[in-house]
């Protein structure tokens, strides 16, 4: 019954126009970077690398695929998340606005069941967005620009991996990216299962979001104590995978602690949710 | 009526909204082939108790027995025999009508194939327009929508909260036969939920009347239309020299809603030939006398009672 229920959600997630925005959005924006970067992108290369040129002779295609395609995941601390949560917020009010709770409810499928389809309609979603993503910027990125090595650079130190050593870390960034995009899309959800209008979980999501983020940014004694425990903290880890050698130890400790609040946000929706009276 | 035959027992139902009582130690039974008029004004308490019945609430005590087994503890084998249709029948307007009832098909609990699907739209008229959006549908088109996909997994009970709402009476006409049709022909329980007397009184064998959350009475729609107490418009010369000639009777203090030429009055229906006759001799020109019994004055007056 759950892979039906999961189909189901995914039909009604799919025939809803709210749930292309986030590729149209993503699919005029990355290709606007793209010419962006073919006009001005050397500009930006030697801004980067100003400081290796008096000691260094750089050779090669600097200005690649790769390297913007590590640009624009930066836009996951809160350009994506908005997206995510334009349809993950509607997954459960959207059914109390438009009344059809009730016959969903009615039916012989338990309140775990509905909430479990949701959620795994809404990570299948915002994979597929993610996916999108990638294909956007860094395939298209290849095909214009071509491959090349790749300039990371850190708060202390530069590192410059060669361009075989590249595809598998985007891979596993990727799939971080994903993980952390369902929490967005968790707590959405969460917030969705409170209300009878998408409009508030999608403010709510947003306005945690930008809380933790002003939280972390504050280099207090006691925000710094805080700061593990906001998920926010992890989202961009996957610039982990792009570090030579990489933190296992750190990568690990993101994974766990996202997949901890997915789990914490699913257990509090399902619950909240089995104790909902249907009123609308 | 034994035990065994009840499709619905509900005990002591009650359902508290912080400070509102919705719902006050409820208690009635629904019977198997009853249609069942479940009667109250607005805000009676209604739309509650089915939502209860169909667990979109829980209760705050009381129990449902519904096919003789508890709702809570077997809550998914009850559901797989119930449709229903609560207040107003909402779809997924982006999707066309045959595609909503195709996800409701599939999660019924039954196997039902497309051509059951094709029959239930043409049985409610819709075939044609089975491919458009529902949200291109009138409100009608939506209601028998509604009705369609009660149907949809044969369902031994029908749940239909206020089904003709909204309906012109050509609509309400059609919904009422089909009512008619699923308990005679198919031997459907039919639970109807409705503020409109007349619907009920037309359909129902059974019924409640339920105000402010309580059950005001219960029983055969027959036996309480056969009440012998009827109220009587009497249509005189003069209301007040009427009035004066019946001070000194037992039926003065049955006397109501009283205008110029024409006075009500609660009396037995076999003592109006006895009162016409009393008026006559005492100089009062009768010009008419009407006997009202119909359900709606019944439900009218202890609605109005219980406040």
């Amino acid at each position: 019954m759950i892979f039906t229920l999961v189909r189901i959600e995914l039909l009604k997630i799919f025939r809803k126009w709210r749930t292309y925005i986030g590729f149209i959005a993503i699919g005029i924006l990355v290709p606007l970077l793209h010419l962006a970067m073919y006009l001005e992108g050397q500009n930006s290369i030697d801004f980067v690398t100003r400081g290796l040129k008096d000691s260094f002779i750089l050779v090669g295609n600097l200005l690649n695929g790769y390297w913007i395609s590590y640009i624009i995941l930066n836009a996951l601390t809160v350009h994506i998340p908005f997206l995510i949560t334009l349809v993950a917020a509607d997954l459960l009010a959207g059914e109390a606005t438009a009344g059809t709770y009730r016959i969903l409810v009615t039916r012989p499928i338990s309140r775990m069941q509905i909430v479990t389809s949701k959620f795994l309609a809404g990570m299948i979603y915002t994979t597929s967005l993610m996916l999108f993503l990638a294909i956007m910027s860094l395939v298209v990125g290849l095909i214009i620009f071509g491959s090349g090595e790749l300039i990371v650079t850190g708060s202390q130190s530069i590192i410059i991996l060669e361009k075989s050593d590249i595809l598998w870390r985007f891979l596993l960034a990727y799939g971080f990216a994903i993980l952390s995009m369902t929490v967005v899309c968790s707590l959405a959800i969460l917030f969705s299962s409170l209300v009878e209008n998408a409009i508030g979980p999608i403010v709510s999501t947003m306005a945690v979001i930008i809380i933790f983020i002003i939280l972390s940014a504050f280099n207090v004694e006691i925000l710094r104590e805080l700061r593990p425990y906001l998920f926010t903290s992890y989202i961009l880890n996957w610039r982990e995978f792009f570090n030579d050698p990489m933190d296992l130890a750190d990568i690990t400790k993101a994974v766990s602690v996202l997949s901890g609040h997915i789990i914490v946000f699913f257990i509090a929706t399902s619950f909240i949710f089995q104790k909902k009276d249907i009123l609308s | 009526m034994n035990a065994e035959n009840n499709v619905i027992e509900i005990n002591g139902l009650t359902k508290r909204f912080k400070e509102v009582l919705a719902v006050d130690e409820l208690s009635f039974e629904v019977h198997s082939g009853d249609v069942f008029g479940f009667l109250g004004p607005n805000g009676a308490g209604k739309s509650t108790t089915i939502r209860m019945i169909l667990s979109l609430i829980r209760p705050t005590s009381g129990t449902i027995k519904i096919f003789g087994k508890t709702l809570n503890e077997n809550r998914k084998e009850i559901l797989t025999n119930i449709g229903a249709i609560v207040e107003k029948p909402d779809f997924y307007l982006y999707l066309p009508a045959i595609k909503n009832l195709e996800i409701l098909a599939k999660i019924s609990g039954k196997e039902v194939s497309e051509s059951r699907i094709m029959e239930l739209l043409e049985l409610v008229g819709l075939k044609d327009r089975a491919k458009s959006k529902v949200k291109t549908y009138s409100h009608g088109m939506k209601q028998r929508l509604g009705i369609a996909q009660t149907l949809l997994h044969n369902p031994q009970l029908i749940v239909l909260d206020e089904p003709t709402t909204g309906l012109d009476p050509q609509g309400m006409k059609e919904i009422r036969d089909l009512i008619i049709k699923l308990s005679k022909e198919e031997k459907k329980t039919i639970f109807l939920s409705s503020h409109i007397l007349s619907e009920i009184e037309l359909v129902a064998n059974r019924m409640i009347i339920i105000n402010k959350g309580s059950k005001i009475v219960e029983g055969e729609v027959n036996k309480l239309l056969n009440s012998n107490i009827l109220k009587v418009t009497v249509e005189v010369d003069s209301s007040k020299a009427a009035l004066k000639i019946l001070q000194n009777t037992i039926w003065y203090n049955n006397i109501e809603s009283i205008t110029e030429n024409k006075f009500s009055i609660n009396i037995e229906q076999k003592v109006i030939p006895d009162l016409n006759k009393y008026l006559v001799e005492n100089g009062i020109m009768v010009n008419a006398l009407i006997p009202v019994r119909s359900l709606e004055d019944y439900f009218l007056s202890i609605t109005s009672g219980a406040k």
